[in-house]
C-alpha cells in the first residue's frame, strides 16, 4: 500500500536542497587549521578545559597522520581553505518563531517543522557549524529522556561526566586523520541519553544544514541507550552546492546497553561540492540490537562505513544501506563489522547504483573474533549501473577466527536489462520513467525500511537523480 | 486493403548483422483472428518483436502501419499508446515493483482507458476474477518468482485492463502447459467479447486454436512468409508438418530462466555462433589450401 502512496508523489522541486542563504550576520573563523583557531572554537563555547586538551591533542595527531590513500581522492580538498566554524546569527532556540527568518525558511523549506509537529519525539537543527533549534516533546523529557547539544549538556555536571566518559572512545582521534580533525574542531550534533527501560514511540531528528561556502561541519553524536530502551533516531543532511569544496567531517558514537535497540537512520543529500568524510560507530552489548538504514546520495567524494561492534552474547547488528553515485561522484560506502561475542548475528544487506561516469564502490570488512562461537554472517551487496561509463566495485573483506561460525556473502553487479526496458516500454511507460520504476524497484528493499516521509524522499532523489540519465 | 488495422509491408528486420526477416507481407483487419504458424526458429516470434519496436531488431526495409498511421519509426511505448500490445513468452522479472503499482503506472499511459481510482480497482478485481486470479498477486513483486502459468495470467491481466487495437500473442510454447493454454483461451474469448479485438497469435502448436474461429492463417519458414490460407490451413499442417513447404530444419528449443525471450533469441544467437563457427572453417579450410604462415601458426 507504500508503494501506492509512492508512486503519486509529486515531481521534485530541484530546488528543494540546492538554495542558499545569505552569511550576513555569521560569524566566520579564519580558514586554516592552527591551535589558535581551535582555542577560539574553544573559548567562544566556553567549556571545560579537558575539551580544551582533548582538541589541542586531537590537532597534534591529525598533523601526525597521513592522508588515507586506499579510497577515492581528497585531492581537491585542502584544508588551509576550509573555514572549520561559521557561526549562525542566532542562539539556539526551542521554538520556531524565534529562529531568524532565513534559517527558519531553510528548515521549513525542508520540512523539517512539519515532520516535528507530525512524527517526532524531538528536532534537533544544526545550521552550518551551531544548532538553532533543539526541541523534545515534554511528554519524552518527562520520562528522563535527554536530546540535546552536546554544548548544552556539557553544562549539566552531571551530563558532562556522562559524556567525558564516552565522547569520543569509540572513535578516538588517532583512529584516522578525519577523526583527528573532528576531535580538534567539532562543533554542534547531538547528545541523546535514553534511560533503561524507556521505548521511544516516536523518532527523534536531527538535521544537518550547511549553508557556508567554503566551509566545514563537524557536528558530533552522541548517543546512549540504556539497558532494555529502545530508539529510532534519524539523521538527515543537505548543502547548497558551490563552486569550491565542503567539507563534512562528523563523528556519531552510539552506545546500546544489555537488551536495548537502536535504530539509526540517515538520508545524507550533501550538494556535490562536499566532501563526506564521516564516521560512525555502535557498541553493542549482551542482546542489544543495532539497525543501521543508510542512504547516501549526495556528496563529491564520500568515505562512510558505519562500524558496528558486537560485544554481547546475542547482540544483532542489522546494516542496509543504498549509496548512488551520479556525475562527478566517487561514493565510497559500506560498513565494518565485529562479532567479538558468542551468538552473535549481523545481516549486511546494500544497494550500489551508479550512473552518468559515477563510481560507486561497496567496501565492508567483517571481523569474527576468536570469541564470538555460534555466530551468523551474512553480507549481501548488489550493485546497479545505469550505463556503461559509470562504475560499480565490491571491496568485501572477511576474517572469522572462531568456531562454529555461519558465513554467507553474495554480490551482484548488474546493468539495466534492454528486455526489462522493452518490456516496460511496451506497456506504453517510457524510456525515462521505465529506467526510474527499474531504479526505485532496486532500491525498494532499502525504502521498505524507512519511516514512510523518508521513503518519500528517497523515491524523489532517485527520480531527481535519473532525470537525464537517458539518452 | 486500404483500411487494414495492421498493414506490413515488404518488412525485413535483422539482428546485428543478421537478416532474420525477409520481406513480409501481412495485413490484419479488425476484429480477425490471424495465426502465424511456422517450425522453431522461423523468426515468428522476431516478428512480433519487430512490430512492437524492440530496439534489438533493426528494420531493414518495409513499412508498419497501424490504423493507417506508419509507427514504423516510433518508439516502443509510443507503438503500445498506439494501440499495439505484445504478451511475451517468457515475460520478465522486475524486482521491487509490485504488480500493483506497474498496472496503475501503465493504466496512467493510456488516459483513453480513463481508469483512475476506485474505477481502476474494480476493474482489475473484475478481471482478475475473470483469470481466477488471487488479488494477493497485486501485492506480489512483477513476475517475480512467478510460475509459467502464473506470468501468463499477468499477461493476459494487462490484455484486458489495456484493451488494445490489436494484440500479438506469442504462444509460441503455450501447448506445453495446459493450464496457460486455458488462461489464454479465455482471455482471447473475454478481449473479443468486451472490445471486438483484434488477434495476432503466434504458435507452432494447433492445439490453443482448437476453439478459436481463426480468419487467416499464415505460415513462416526462414524468415519468410511461405503460405497462408483459411482455419483449414492449420488441420493441413496438423496433419502435414512444416515439411510441406520446403525442407525445414529442426532446431533444438533452448528454454532458460535467464533468456528473455524465452527461447527464440537464444536460437538466433546459437544460429549465429553455428554460422560464425561455419563461416571459420570455411576460411580456415580454403587457408590451409593455400599452404601459408597461418597453417603453420596453428
Amino acid at each position: 500500500m507504500c508503494a501506492k502512496e509512492r508512486s503519486q508523489v509529486a515531481d521534485i522541486d530541484r530546488s528543494l536542497y540546492d538554495f542558499t542563504k545569505s552569511e550576513e550576520g555569521s560569524e566566520r573563523l579564519d580558514a586554516g587549521l592552527t591551535p589558535e583557531i581551535v582555542r577560539e572554537i574553544s573559548a567562544r563555547k566556553n567549556e571545560p578545559e579537558w575539551m580544551l586538551e582533548h582538541r589541542l591533542k586531537s590537532l597534534e595527531i591529525y598533523h601526525q597522520l597521513p592522508v588515507p590513500d586506499w579510497g577515492p581522492s581528497i585531492e581537491g580538498l585542502d584544508m588551509d581553505n576550509i573555514v572549520t566554524y561559521v557561526k549562525p546569527p542566532t542562539e539556539q532556540k526551542s521554538d520556531w518563531e524565534s529562529v531568524p527568518e532565513d534559517i527558519k525558511d531553510t528548515f521549513e523549506r525542508l520540512g523539517i517543522p512539519e515532520a516535528e509537529r507530525a512524527y517526532l519525539a524531538g528536532v534537533g537543527a544544526q545550521y552550518d557549524s551551531e544548532l538553532v533549534y533543539h526541541n523534545i516533546q515534554e511528554s519524552v523529557s518527562e520520562l528522563g529522556v535527554v536530546y540535546s547539544g552536546i554544548e548544552e549538556a556539557l553544562e549539566d555536571p552531571k551530563w558532562e561526566a556522562i559524556i567525558r566518559e564516552h565522547f569520543m572512545k569509540l572513535i578516538t582521534p588517532d583512529d584516522h586523520k578525519f577523526a583527528a580533525l573532528h576531535g580538534a574542531v567539532w562543533s554542534g550534533g547531538s547528545f541523546v541519553y535514553v534511560p533503561a527501560g524507556v521505548k521511544m514511540d516516536f523518532p527523534l531528528q536531527s538535521y544537518f544544514r550547511l549553508n557556508a561556502k567554503g566551509a566545514g561541519q563537524f557536528e558530533h553524536t552522541l548517543i546512549i541507550v540504556e539497558e532494555g530502551a529502545d530508539l529510532h533516531f534519524i539523521e538527515g543532511c543537505s548543502a547548497p552546492k558551490y563552486n569550491v569544496a565542503n567539507l563534512h567531517a562528523g563523528a556519531v558514537e552510539l552506545f546500546v546497553r544489555k537488551g536495548a535497540k537502536l535504530r539509526y537512520s540517515t538520508i545524507e543529500n550533501w550538494s556535490k561540492n562536499m566532501y563526506n568524510l564521516n564516521t560512525k560507530r555502535a557498541v553493542v552489548e549482551d542482546d542489544g540490537v543495532i539497525e543501521w538504514v543508510s542512504g547516501s546520495f549526495g556528496s563529491h567524494v564520500g568515505y562512510l562505513y558505519p562500524m558496528s561492534i558486537l560485544n554481547g552474547a546475542h547482540s544483532t547488528c542489522e546494516f542496509t544501506g543504498i549509496t548512488f553515485s551520479g556525475a562527478g561522484q566517487n561514493l565510497d560506502t559500506g560498513c565494518k563489522v565485529v562479532l567479538n561475542a558468542p551468538y552473535t548475528s549481523a545481516h549486511v544487506d546494500t544497494k550500489g547504483i551508479s550512473k552518468g561516469g559515477g563510481i560507486q564502490t561497496f567496501r565492508s570488512s567483517v571481523l569474527v573474533t576468536e570469541k564470538a562461537e555460534y555466530s551468523n554472517v551474512a553480507v549481501a551487496c548488489a550493485s546497479l549501473m545505469l550505463d556503461d561509463e559509470s562504475r560499480s566495485d565490491t571491496i568485501p573483506a572477511m576474517d572469522v577466527r572462531a568456531e562454529h561460525v555461519n558465513v554467507g556473502h553474495e554480490a551482484s553487479i548488474g546493468r539495466i536489462g534492454d528486455d526489462m526496458m522493452f518490456y516496460l516500454m511496451s506497456r506504453g511507460i517510457s524510456e525515462a520513467e521505465a529506467s526510474t520504476m527499474i531504479v526505485n524497484g532496486f532500491a525498494d528493499p532499502v525504502s521498505k525500511e524507512l519511516p514512510l516521509e523518508y521513503a518519500v524522499e528517497m523515491n524523489n532523489l532517485i527520480k531527481l537523480e535519473m532525470e537525464g540519465a537517458i539518452g | 486493403m486500404a483500411d487494414a488495422l495492421l498493414a506490413v509491408q515488404g518488412l525485413s528486420a535483422s539482428a546485428g548483422e543478421k537478416a532474420i526477416l525477409h520481406g513480409i507481407d501481412l495485413e490484419v483487419n479488425k476484429g480477425e483472428i490471424h495465426v502465424l504458424m511456422g517450425p522453431n526458429g522461423a523468426g515468428k516470434s522476431t516478428l512480433g518483436h519487430v512490430l512492437m519496436g524492440n530496439p534489438a531488431f533493426t528494420v531493414t526495409g518495409g513499412s508498419i502501419k497501424l490504423d493507417g498511421a506508419d509507427i514504423t519509426e516510433d518508439d516502443v511505448d509510443k507503438r503500445s499508446k498506439a494501440g499495439l500490445f505484445i504478451s511475451f513468452q517468457a515475460p520478465v522479472e522486475v524486482p521491487g515493483v509490485p504488480l500493483n503499482s506497474f498496472l496503475r503506472a501503465i493504466v496512467a499511459q493510456h488516459e483513453e482507458l480513463d481508469l483512475k481510482g476506485k474505477k481502476y480497482k474494480k476493474r482489475v478485481a473484475e478481471i482478475m476474477a475473470q483469470l481466477d486470479m488471487d488479488e494477493a498477486y497485486l501485492n506480489r513483486e512483477l513476475n517475480v518468482g512467478f510460475s509459467g502459468g502464473e506470468k501468463k495470467k499477468v499477461e493476459m491481466l494487462q490484455l484486458l485492463l489495456l484493451q488494445p487495437k490489436l494484440a500479438i500473442l506469442d504462444e509460441t510454447d503455450s501447448g506445453l502447459d495446459v493450464d496457460a493454454l486455458n488462461v489464454v483461451s479465455k482471455a482471447m474469448a473475454a478481449y473479443r467479447e468486451e472490445c471486438d479485438g483484434t488477434i495476432l497469435i503466434i504458435t507452432h502448436n494447433t492445439r490453443i486454436l482448437e476453439h478459436l474461429p481463426v480468419d487467416r492463417t499464415h505460415v513462416m519458414v526462414k524468415g519468410k512468409l511461405v503460405a497462408e490460407g483459411d482455419a483449414s490451413l492449420i488441420t493441413k499442417i496438423d496433419a502435414e508438418g512444416f515439411e510441406q513447404f520446403g525442407h525445414v530444419e529442426e532446431t533444438e528449443v533452448l528454454r532458460s530462466e535467464d533468456d528473455p525471450f524465452g527461447g527464440f533469441n537464444v536460437e538466433d544467437v546459437l544460429a549465429d555462433a553455428e554460422a560464425a563457427l561455419r563461416e571459420a572453417d570455411a576460411k580456415r579450410a580454403s587457408e590451409s589450401g593455400e599452404a601459408n604462415e597461418a597453417g603453420a601458426a596453428e
